[in-house]
């Protein structure tokens, strides 16, 4: 979705402010939040991408105007809410008032913990040979998906160099409407910045991404 | 995916009034409640989750894997062709995920990392993310300024390197390989780990120079 998440090229948001000796969590309740999506998600009430998506596609004015955590509870209740998994009404309550909706994985247990640790894998076997090797030169197509996609806006219509194919890997645009994980080819994909930002920005300057297949074509 | 129109929380991370941070902090509490109410998550597992984010995630994991690289042209080789498997075999840091790549800093090129979308970034590495990384100052400028943003670092690169910008739009992670610092020949991988900073790891700083306060 053409969300302000897509943020790549946006003016006005002023100097990047590193804080010195910045604490891991800013408040108690970032950490619980943290371990409730990282927990919810192992139990399978939710995949990556569809978390991803969830926080996306919060109110323009609330995504800027909130907090990294935050975003991640307002995204949180809303999925719960939307998959049946907890009632709105138990939200303004505070406490269960339903019976529970079976958990893919089963409830999040202290022995789950460790696994969480590692990331996910999702490379997947390739159902299709390649289309683009490195070298190619490739367009990233003019597409406005109005859910959610990882091709950011500032390189649609733009061409470039595939540089490395990754293999294949999980589509998160299907798969965060849970749509199934669609395994697609993955490439870094690399662009001179004058072709995103025009002819004076700095020639020294290059950008990629990581694309699937289908954000691809020939060029 | 609505009703959050009366949301209070401030552009900035940091200033929240009290009543502001306490409302949320309830709204966590209840929703914690709801979960464990309904059985889908042991608090003690949550505690857990905390605990080794806290404690087993950190740059001090990319920093070792760095300081192997700048020690042992074999093992910079294999991190430089597939990373997931060349730390893998590292057995106090191979606790590591898909798809780590990892890339290479030299006088020609300076490699910075970036998530535009969201804020990707290899925990495994170099732990969770600084709100600097996942806020939309950096997210936005990294791409179009990087020279403008590694200003803000009080990093400049001569006007002739090349600046290449990884923006993280899969589930590949990257590492940068910063370059090692002059005046360490001899030095031991345990010494030159104390060098590496999590922001040279990002691409938004160098490593710290022998001799340096830390």
């Amino acid at each position: 979705m053409n969300g302000v998440h897509d943020m790549g090229g946006m003016d006005g948001f002023g100097k990047v402010e590193p804080e010195p000796n910045e604490p891991m969590f800013h408040t108690e309740w970032e950490a619980r939040v943290l371990a409730m999506v990282r927990a919810m998600g192992a139990a399978g009430a939710f995949n990556i991408d569809t978390s991803r998506f969830y926080r996306e596609a919060l109110p323009p004015h609330v995504y800027l105007g909130s907090s990294y955590y935050k975003k991640w509870l307002l995204g949180l209740e809303d999925l719960l809410v939307d998959k049946g998994f907890i009632a709105a009404e138990e939200v303004a309550a505070g406490h269960a008032v339903q019976p529970p909706k079976p958990l893919k994985h089963g409830k999040f247990e202290l022995d789950d913990v460790e696994r969480i640790m590692v990331r996910g894998k999702f490379g997947r076997a390739a159902t299709a040979p390649a289309k683009f090797a490195p070298g190619d030169r490739v367009r990233a197509k003019n597409i406005h998906p109005v859910t959610h996609t990882r091709l950011p806006r500032y390189v649609r219509g733009h061409v470039g160099v595939v540089e490395r194919c990754h293999g294949c890997h999980v589509f998160p645009d299907t798969a965060a409407t849970e749509a199934g994980e669609n395994p697609q080819w993955l490439y870094t994909v690399v662009f001179d910045g004058r072709e995103l930002w025009g002819a004076d920005a700095d020639p020294t300057v290059k950008i990629s991404i990581d694309a699937f297949e289908p954000y691809l074509e020939a060029a | 995916m609505s009703g959050h129109d009366h949301d209070h929380d401030h552009h900035h991370h940091a200033g929240h009034d009290h009543s502001e941070l306490s409302e949320t902090e309830l709204r966590v509490r209840a929703l914690e409640t709801i979960l464990t109410e309904k059985g889908y998550v042991e608090p003690a597992a949550l505690d857990a989750i905390i605990q080794a984010y806290e404690t087993k995630i950190g740059p001090h994991n990319g920093a070792q894997v760095v300081a192997k690289a700048w020690t042992d042209p074999a093992f910079k080789r294999a991190l430089l062709e597939d990373a997931t498997r060349a730390v893998s075999t590292l057995g106090h840091v191979s606790r590591v995920g898909d798809h780590l790549v990892a890339v290479e800093n030299t006088p020609q090129r300076h490699n910075m990392v970036v998530c535009t979308l969201c804020s990707c970034y290899p925990w495994e590495m170099l732990g969770l993310p600084p709100v600097w990384y996942k806020a939309a100052p950096y997210r936005s400028r990294a791409v179009k300024d990087p020279r403008g943003v590694l200003a803000d670092f009080g990093v400049k690169l001569p006007k002739e390197t090349e600046i290449r910008v990884w923006d993280s739009t899969a589930e590949t992670r990257f590492l940068v390989l910063p370059m090692r610092p002059e005046g360490t020949e001899g030095w031991s991988e345990q010494q030159l780990a104390g060098l590496v900073t999590r922001d040279s790891m990002i691409g938004t700083g160098f490593p710290k120079t022998p001799g340096a306060p830390s």
